[in-house]
């Protein structure tokens, strides 16, 4: 973790309440696809966590949904204004238990850890399959950044409006996979489990505190003992997860 | 060259800095960032005699200038923390620590306390009694005189450290309290924990945290801390750590003028990393600004 100062290159729309943020800096201390940054708003006690979509040296992405007071302030912010953060943060995915080819399975906001994963894997030469899950046409968002990367791409939404209608594990089963990943809403995570056919990663949501693994406030129970959402995930493999 | 040390009950601090547990761990994920050594000491999470995963999530609300927390005392129990916090902690923090502990009985403070008052590391025991007390229908330990005065007692008989009793704001009298900890035999106070509060989520229309309550904490607080700390520094003799949403160099100046020797920095670390170091970092310069040279001549000078 290190603290540093980012200024936005971009804030744009993507759709109706989910927008991309370009941001310039340090990013010498991601080491994990899945990891998150901590963003610093004025007017607002707590810092904002939101996943890393993808980055490069001294760029980095985050997709994030308008879901509250802060992430409505997040949205007006023009380029060029600064963001104090907290990068770095989190265990991230473990691409090398993926095996030849991997199933991603992103739902709603869950979807954009997915893309720098999805990114990673196929560096690795890996042959990822993609699931991406939304309610409606209108909601969906990185489904052609996912396809120039070259992996296999499947969009459902829960309507019907475009792609499989249905949810992720309508589409899912069909599919052979060596190992999966996923980011998403609990009740996705739940049909995940129940229908998974090898072992995988699941990155978790929870309210924070600190972010860094002072506070204590985002832990959970583990077949492993007890884990902090912020530092000791927000990934957790299959295998240790109550549910 | 101004003088930031201050002495609690014998042993010299570098500066009055101290980050409050719950808010720091067991110090070795700070220091990481920074070196440690530079605090005055700190105060580590707050252990009790068996290991307690605390309350379900969500456990975090904010709020204006604050947030609440409704953490539980979550670690590991007493016989982890001295076998694995502790020699972790050693590596990177060479001056004596504050043990903070808390129970649910007068015999589980009794046994914790004995444990860590045995730790060579180990500087002063603080004592939480916000707690409720499972023998007498869940009431706090720290909402009663008589119940103060049995933890203090019954810790004081099994331990040679001094112990600083650290009290619940959420009482009709703070200074009564504090009274009966001086009477009891507590070598000081640490005041104050935090103030219960609730949080509504308007879209769920419930609670935002799950048990509901929580304690308030953040710079919000200080101006209710500062008061009670100027209370309870005209009613006791012995030494009082001040604590409530301090955030600046200019915050521990105002709460050591209430009547703090010391002060505790909870909420601001987990805002910022580097709080506690940034104040230290700072003192100097508002020391100067305002005519000090020496911190400890200021303690109470708000009287």
């Amino acid at each position: 973790m290190i603290q540093t100062v980012y200024t936005i290159k971009e804030n744009k729309r993507l759709t109706e309440t989910v927008y991309k943020m370009v941001l310039a800096g340090d990013t010498s201390s991601f080491t994990a696809p899945g990891q998150f940054i901590n963003i610093k708003l004025d007017g607002f006690y707590l810092r904002r966590p939101i996943s890393v979509c993808d980055w490069e040296e001294n760029l980095l992405t985050i997709v994030y949904k308008v879901v509250g007071k802060g992430t409505e302030v997040m949205a007006e912010l023009k380029e060029g204004t600064l963001l104090n953060c907290l990068v770095g943060l989190g265990n991230g995915f473990n691409p090398e238990k993926s095996g030849e080819k991997p199933l991603l399975i992103g739902g709603g906001v869950g979807v954009p850890p997915m893309y720098g994963l999805c990114k990673e894997l196929i560096k690795q030469g890996k042959k990822p399959t993609v699931i991406l899950g939304f309610n409606t046409k209108d909601e969906i968002f990185l489904e052609d950044d996912f396809k120039a990367l070259g992996a296999e791409v499947y969009v459902t939404t829960v309507d019907g409006s475009y792609g499989v209608k249905g949810f992720v594990t309508d589409a899912m089963k069909n599919l052979d996979y060596t190992y999966f990943y996923t980011c998403g809403p609990m009740p996705m995570f739940k049909a995940i489990e129940n229908t998974a056919v090898t072992s995988g990663q699941y990155s978790f949501e929870e309210r924070m505190g600190c972010g860094f693994g002072a506070c204590m406030g985002c832990s959970c129970k583990t077949k492993y003992g007890n884990k902090r959402i912020c530092k000791d995930g927000p990934v957790l493999e299959r295998e240790e997860i109550i549910w | 060259m101004v003088n930031t040390k201050v002495t609690l009950s014998g042993i010299e601090l570098d500066n009055p800095v101290i980050p409050a547990s719950g808010t720091f761990g067991f110090g070795y994920e700070f220091a990481e960032i920074y070196d440690i050594n530079e605090l005055g000491t700190f105060s580590f999470k707050g252990t009790t005699k068996d290991p307690r995963f605390g309350n379900p999530t969500p456990r975090i609300a904010e709020c204006t200038a604050g947030m609440i927390n409704s953490v539980g005392l979550q670690n590991p129990g007493v016989e982890k923390v001295i076998e694995e916090e502790l020699p972790k902690l050693a590596k990177c923090f060479r001056k004596k620590v504050m043990a903070n502990v808390s129970g649910f009985s007068i015999d589980e403070y009794a046994y914790t306390c004995e444990k860590l008052d045995k730790e060579d590391q180990v500087g002063w025991l603080e004592v939480n009694v916000s707690c409720p007390n499972v023998h007498n229908g869940g009431m706090s330990f720290g909402t009663s005189t008589e119940a103060v005065k049995d933890v203090v007692k019954a810790v004081k008989s099994v331990t040679t450290k001094p112990v600083y009793m650290k009290l619940s704001p959420n009482v009709t009298d703070i200074v009564s309290i504090a009274k009966a900890c001086e009477d009891a035999g507590a070598d000081g106070i640490s005041m104050i924990n935090t103030l219960l509060g609730m949080r509504i989520d308007l879209k769920t229309k419930k609670p935002v945290v799950a048990n509901k309550m929580g304690g308030f904490s953040g710079s919000a607080i200080l101006p209710v801390a500062v008061r009670m700390v100027y209370q309870v520094y005209e009613a006791v003799k012995i030494p009082i750590i001040g604590m409530g949403g301090i955030t600046t160099a200019e915050d521990v100046i105002e709460m050591m003028l209430a009547g703090a020797t010391a002060v505790q920095v909870g909420a601001a670390n987990l805002i910022d990393p580097f709080a506690s170091k940034n104040i230290i970092d700072d003192l100097p310069r508002v020391m100067k600004k305002y005519g000090i040279e020496k911190l400890t001549d200021i303690i109470g000078g708000a009287h």
